[in-house]
């Protein structure tokens, strides 16, 4: 090999380079949950205002659960606003958020929504049932069901304005 | 000040490094000795601002200084003493500080033994030290730069991560780093002979040692890692194919092969090029793994986190392998081989198929690691590959080594008669198969398992059959039996130190085989008073205890143990509750046993206390891995030590 075959050498190894620069534009948490495209879940929960929270008298409505915990930062205290934000612009429209706190004390997650001002309705899943139902690995874990009770999208990490809007858009 | 002092520092190192690498060069090429002295203070001097770099992370470890933000991330007022000192590797931007370290102590460990001992490479590589070196620096600095002020102070820090909160954790990673850092020395010994063209055998007979090295460290790594993920994470296992342990273990496997080809370049002249495209690929590999841990891109349990810091490690690993391989095709003409292969029935041949073993399993390895990535970018589709196809393609690959490690050692250079063949091989050929048949008539069916046994069998003959008939040549010499084994080992300390490494590998083959095959486990819940049976233990849940330690909350379950080993001992497993983490983390209680482990996982609980639910197995022949890792410890530590071959 006195030829210039010889330089295919470097070359061979540019495919695989590429390789794995292309992984940088891929989330490898982003795991499909085998739970979208299946009915969610029902559960009734206990609201911190101790009012009741069943997601069965949600039917007809989309709705954003979001799984949360005080202890959860940065990503939950940078999700709480934007929850909050997309709480009040698209309740008119038919879509509720639904926060369950997950392995906290009461007041500790109190502390977090007075903070965040969180008006939408929040309730503890105090025995981690709900947790468990959904396959939640770790806070946060948003879940998107919509009107006929299915889950249609579940997103891993802080949920930002362009995903929720994003989502709902397609769900309503 | 600490986080002010310690960022100038590293910039100022960074300076450094990339002045002696360019001097160093400068130096070689026009042959000036002045600019490779310059070169060797500004390798002294990033040593010493290194050194005081880490110094000073553990002072402020050590003091609880929350203004500097790594430490306010990694510890807490509760993290005991010994973890606060390895907290400081525990995280991304601190385990770049300790391999940094490293890479310096090498250098200037270089430095010292080979300035004079190797004129013409020694600037080159010098040079390449100190560039990968500036790398390092250079990642310290912008991407994950240790030394970053955190304002406001906060009051109490984050915690460490309650998994590395064990003594494996202050040996895993410096073993394994001392090994990956190791490597850079004999990649820059043979980038500095392609540069030179000087590629005949000297590089390869300077590194001898620093392989080995390199090599033992990386062993060494790899098994605390198994002793880690054993005796901490509570699934009852030492190795899961995870990416990141694929990608420490595929160095390993190159660095073997390197280990070996070598043998054969210094014996027949033969492999040039091949030795050369070994250690490269050893070094690649090295980054890879690196770059896999801290960029995030395959999904692992050991994975740090995600930044920009992928980008750099990626970018890096370009270039070194671009140029490498360049420079390989650059000298290709002047790398042919000047030794033919004579006899496939030859020790040439058995070493090259141990290097084509090496080299297939390393392939396999890394196509299975990045195979979800491949999926995804032709298919779109997410896959993980598990534990059974690395198995099934590995097992009789590494089968097929331990043949060879009988094979190899004894079989004659060129052209093995028939003869030679039977004076080596007949002995442990039966004593193979008389153990396959005892193996078999005490009731193994698992055919891996009769096939592996076999051949330790056998292998440990080959080794115990050139033993003997050497000190035997010396007591026909008048010597007695002690003494002539002793000399014999010490005056060949580089082949017999290889039989002892065999031996330890053996040894640890034999741990696999016996915890594969006979390993058995239950996962049952418990009342109160209740037992259960697995494999002659009965074990009784006694009740639960809930403590406050002095960073987390516990609960302990208590089991008392009758029967086996472990007969009348109390088993504490517990789990334990870290306020920074999502899930509670096992913490597992064992009895250790020659033969068998016992080992409990405590799942979940009523709150009372008055159930449990409990994972019980009965680990077989584990103990051996860690064994082997002694044997392999000693005979790295007789095959560096300095020949004393001489006339006897």
């Amino acid at each position: 090999m006195t030829h210039r075959w010889r330089w295919l050498l470097p070359m061979a190894a540019l495919p695989v380079l590429g390789l794995l620069a292309y992984g940088f534009v891929l989330d490898p948490r982003s795991i499909p949950s085998p739970l979208v495209g299946r009915p969610a879940a029902a559960f009734t929960l206990t609201a911190f205002d101790g009012s009741p929270l069943a997601l069965e008298t949600l039917r007809g409505k989309v709705v954003v659960v979001n799984f949360w915990a005080s202890w959860c930062n940065p990503a939950c205290y940078d999700e709480a606003p934007v929850l909050e934000r997309a709480w009040q612009t698209y309740r008119e429209r038919g879509v509720v958020v639904v926060g369950v706190d997950m392995q906290d004390t009461p007041e500790a997650a109190q502390a977090f929504i007075r903070r965040f001002q969180l008006t939408f309705p929040n309730a503890p899943d105090a025995a981690g049932k709900v947790a468990v139902e959904y396959g939640v690995y770790g806070v946060p874990e948003t879940f998107f069901v919509d009107r006929a009770g299915t889950i249609r999208a579940k997103h891993v990490g802080a949920v930002t304005d362009d995903v929720i809007r994003g989502t709902l858009d397609r769900l309503l | 000040m600490i986080p002010e002092i310690g960022g100038g520092a590293l910039v100022v190192a960074l300076a450094l490094a990339v002045l002696g690498a360019v001097a160093a060069a400068t130096g070689a090429r026009t042959g000036r000795p002045a600019l490779v002295e310059s070169a060797q203070h500004a390798a002294l001097a990033v040593y010493a601002l290194l050194t005081g770099c880490l110094a000073l992370l553990v002072y402020a470890f050590l003091r609880f200084d929350f203004s500097v933000r790594y430490v306010a991330m990694n510890t807490n007022l509760g993290t005991p003493f010994y973890y606060r000192i390895t907290a400081v590797w525990g995280a991304l931007e601190g385990s770049i500080v300790l391999w940094a370290w490293m890479l310096a102590t090498y250098t200037l460990i270089v430095v010292v033994r080979h300035r004079r001992n190797a004129r013409e490479l020694y600037p080159w590589v010098l040079s390449v030290m100190l560039g990968v070196l500036a790398f390092f620096l250079l990642v310290m600095t912008v991407p994950a730069p240790v030394f970053q002020r955190l304002t406001p102070v906060p009051a109490d820090g984050r915690g460490l991560n309650p998994l590395l909160e064990d003594s494996g954790m202050i040996t895993h990673p410096v073993a394994l780093y001392l090994g990956f850092t190791g490597f850079t020395v004999p990649f820059a010994f043979a980038m500095a002979a392609l540069v030179t063209g000087r590629v005949n055998d000297f590089w390869i007979t300077a590194t001898r040692r620093w392989t080995i090295t390199a090599w033992y460290f990386l062993s060494l790594g790899l098994l605390i890692g198994g002793w880690w993920s054993y005796h901490v994470l509570g699934w009852g296992g030492y190795w899961a194919w995870d990416p990141v342990e694929n990608a420490a273990f595929m160095p390993w496997l190159t660095g073997t092969a390197f280990l070996h080809s070598v043998m054969i370049q210094e014996r027949r002249r033969m492999l040039r090029l091949w030795n050369l495209a070994l250690v490269i690929l050893t070094f690649a590999l090295t980054l890879f793994g690196t770059f896999l841990t801290r960029s995030g891109i395959i999904a692992s349990v050991h994975a740090f986190t995600q930044g920009s810091i992928g980008v750099f490690f990626l970018v890096f690993l370009s270039v070194v392998v671009l140029i490498a391989l360049g420079l390989l095709a650059w000298r290709w003409d002047v790398l042919g081989a000047q030794g033919e292969l004579d006899s496939v029935v030859s020790r040439e041949s058995a070493f090259l198929l141990n290097n084509v073993l090496l080299v297939a399993a390393t392939f396999t390895v890394f196509f299975g690691t990045i195979f979800p990535l491949v999926s995804e970018a032709v298919r779109g589709v997410k896959v993980s590959v598990g534990m059974p196809f690395f198995n099934q393609v590995n097992v009789p690959l590494f089968l097929g080594l331990i043949f060879l490690m009988g094979v190899g050692p004894l079989i004659a250079w060129r052209r093995a008669s028939l003869d030679n063949l039977k004076r080596n091989f007949l002995w442990p050929a039966v004593i193979g198969a008389v153990a396959a048949g005892v193996v078999w008539a005490l009731g193994v069916r698992s055919a891996l398992a009769v096939l592996s046994l076999a051949l330790a069998a056998f292998v440990a003959a080959t080794i115990t059959v050139d033993v003997v008939r050497g000190t035997r040549a010396r007591r026909r010499l008048g010597e007695a039996l002690p003494g002539a084994l002793g000399r014999l080992l010490l005056r060949h300390n580089r082949r017999y130190g290889g039989f002892v490494v065999h031996l330890g590998i053996l040894v640890i083959a034999l741990g696999v085989t016996g915890s594969q095959a006979w390993s058995v486990q239950t996962e049952t819940t418990l009342q109160r008073g209740e037992h259960t049976e697995l494999a002659g233990y009965r074990v009784r849940f006694d009740g639960l205890a809930a403590s406050e330690e002095s960073n987390h909350f516990k609960v302990t379950a208590t089991f008392t143990v009758d029967g086996g080993h472990a007969n009348g001992t109390v088993l504490l497993p517990a789990k334990k509750f870290y306020p920074q983490e999502q899930s509670p983390i096992a913490y597992v209680d064992y009895r250790l046993g020659l033969f068998e482990d016992l080992y409990v996982v405590l799942g979940d609980f009523a709150r009372d206390g008055s159930q449990a639910t409990v994972k019980l197995q009965v680990n077989r022949l584990v103990s051996w891995i860690w064994i082997g890792g002694l044997v392999l410890t000693l005979g790295a530590a007789l095959a560096v030590a300095p020949e004393r071959r001489r006339l006897v």
